[in-house]
């Protein structure tokens, strides 16, 4: 019986069914191109103008006034690490204890559902309402902008990205590996901490990771709270410069060389975020 | 095998199950259980899914604990304790009854420490004895000839049938005295399912074995009793030979030549 022979009502929706498929495929793959365009030009146009504000100069001279001929962006870079780096170090511990909450102990409970609608709350609310919130908390009760309520804000931004990814990732490990490891008669702390948590360290890492990235590129939450500082400081009390409040800045002035210097600065987040984003792939794929 | 039939099997329990109830919820699903579960002999438990064979099996170190929804009423007395008593650490009661599972489950660590791990919960062993420990106890589990040259490595780098007697190994490890074996050769190919029942085989000279099993080739092979099981009734239970070659029940025989259902 030869595959012609199939009845023609079968052959025309079998042909029905290719169209919509061959719609299907281009409407999608024109979405991709219409995303990967807009990707591609704004990465060409950071290496385009960022790449000539690269100098040494960059990471050893602090912001300069207007209309200088010299200046970099040390005091910034090193804001952003230091807060961002901070930030991290806070928040995580926090995001991964909740996380661990939700996924082993509250999973089904009242506590746990309230928790985690809450967290999905946080996790989408606009980061400038954050800023905001820190700003009313602590930058208008001590009457200064200052390093550690950047900090403060970067980590709130943290915490629920970290916590949803903690607690999926652990949702992901199979009721197996922990079966066995109970059956052995594991306490429950050791099952979550030398087993699950174990089996779950990539994914986790990950969303660290992917947390660090986001909050390198926040402006809205900085302006609010750590504000920016012309030179250098690593008092974390005073206002602290970083980069994408800088970036802020320089690429509104009228000024070419602060001009410049918002493209350099551009750069190298974006450049850090790539990494970052490399980074966490490379090991999510290593584990999977 | 007339003289086998009249007298009487005398071996001691190790397990007596009396009137034991199991609920899911409000599902009902094991119904009023009695039986002796002779020591250091291989035990069977068959039957079509969802007979209650491994909701038995979990009885037995109390694993069903881990959900709210679960409960057993009745009495499980092992070595003359009721082990379903809660007032009874489980992680003690586990430490004396292993189980192994369907599916391969090895650790996030290397093959070493997931023999140790197990070992390290309830016993503070110097470096020599600890090595000595995950020795014996790969040995037993027949696979140290094909991973002593990589202890180091990940578990879950070796084959299922590796895995699972890793798995083996692991429960072996803690010394237990009764192992439960939950359809242990389910995930595994014809080779690696013979190389763990000849292990089950050795296993009974130390330990009492339970086992579930979807086949019953298997259960056949390599047990010494055997239960059959059909919704939540423990149909029949006696000595393997007597239950596949003349069982007491028209119920056990239709299910063992196949004309179930």
């Amino acid at each position: 019986m030869s595959i012609n022979s199939l009845d023609s009502g079968r052959m025309a929706m079998h042909r029905r069914r290719k169209r919509i498929n061959a719609i299907a495929l281009s409407l999608s793959l024109g979405a991709m191109a219409f995303g990967l365009f807009w990707l591609i030009w704004i990465l060409f146009e950071t290496f385009r103008l960022g790449l000539g504000g690269l100098s040494l100069a960059l990471f050893t001279e602090m912001t300069p006034p207007p209309m200088s001929e010299t200046g970099g962006l040390a005091n910034a870079i090193f804001g952003s690490l230091t807060m961002v780096a901070l930030a991290t170090f806070l928040g995580t511990p926090i995001g991964i204890m909740a996380g661990v909450y939700l996924a082993e102990y509250g999973q089904r409970t009242w506590l746990g559902s309230t928790t985690r609608f809450i967290n999905d709350i946080l996790l989408s609310a606009p980061s400038i309402v954050i800023g905001l919130f820190i700003y009313a908390l602590v930058v208008a009760r001590f009457k200064a902008f200052s390093g550690y309520a950047g900090i403060l804000a970067l980590a709130l931004i943290v915490i629920p990205v970290v916590i949803r990814t903690t607690e999926t990732m652990l949702t992901l490990i199979p009721n197996a590996m922990r079966e066995a490891a109970y059956a052995l008669g594991t306490p429950k702390w050791r099952v979550i901490s030398n087993i699950t948590l174990k089996s779950a360290r990539a994914g986790v890492v990950t969303g660290i990771l992917l947390a660090l990235a986001r909050i390198a590129g926040e402006t809205a939450p900085l302006l609010f709270t750590a504000l920016s500082n012309q030179f250098w400081s690593m008092d974390l009390g005073q206002p602290m410069a970083s980069l994408p409040v800088t970036i802020f800045k320089f690429a509104m002035s009228p000024y070419e060389n602060w001009q410049k210097l918002a493209w350099a600065g551009v750069f190298l987040i974006t450049m850090g975020v790539l990494a970052l984003n490399i980074a966490a792939r490379v090991m999510f794929r290593n584990k999977h | 095998m007339d003289a086998h039939v009249n007298a009487p099997t005398i071996v001691a329990p190790k397990l007596s199950v009396r009137d034991l109830n199991f609920y899911y919820g409000s599902f009902h699903a094991l119904k009023h259980i009695n039986l002796d579960i002779p020591e250091k002999k291989v035990t069977a438990f068959i039957g079509p899914s969802g007979c209650g064979k491994s909701t038995l099996l979990r009885c037995f170190n109390r694993m069903f604990a881990l959900y709210p929804e679960q409960r057993a009423e009745g009495q499980i007395m092992l070595d003359g304790e009721n082990i379903l008593q809660s007032k009874l650490d489980v992680s003690l009661i586990r430490a004396k009854v292993g189980m192994v599972f369907q599916k391969p489950t090895p650790f996030p660590m290397s093959i070493y420490d997931n023999i140790a791990f197990g070992v390290k919960l309830f016993e503070t062993l110097p470096r020599v004895e600890m090595d000595e420990r995950v020795e014996w106890a790969l040995k037993k589990a027949a696979l140290w000839t094909e991973v002593k040259d990589k202890l180091n490595q990940s578990g879950a780098s070796l084959s299922g049938g590796q895995q699972q007697r890793l798995c083996i190994a692991r429960g072996i490890a803690i010394k237990p005295e009764v192992l439960l074996l939950d359809e242990p050769c389910s995930a595994l190919d014809p080779i690696s399912t013979g190389k763990i029942e000849e292990l089950i085989h050795e296993l009974k000279s130390d330990y009492t074995v339970l086992i579930v099993t979807h086949n019953m080739q298997q259960a056949a092979r390599c047990s010494d009793f055997t239960a059959y099981m059909y919704l939540g009734d423990l149909i029949e239970f006696g000595p393997t030979s007597d239950l596949f070659m003349k069982p007491k029940k028209k119920d056990t025989e239709d299910y063992i030549t196949g004309r179930f259902g």
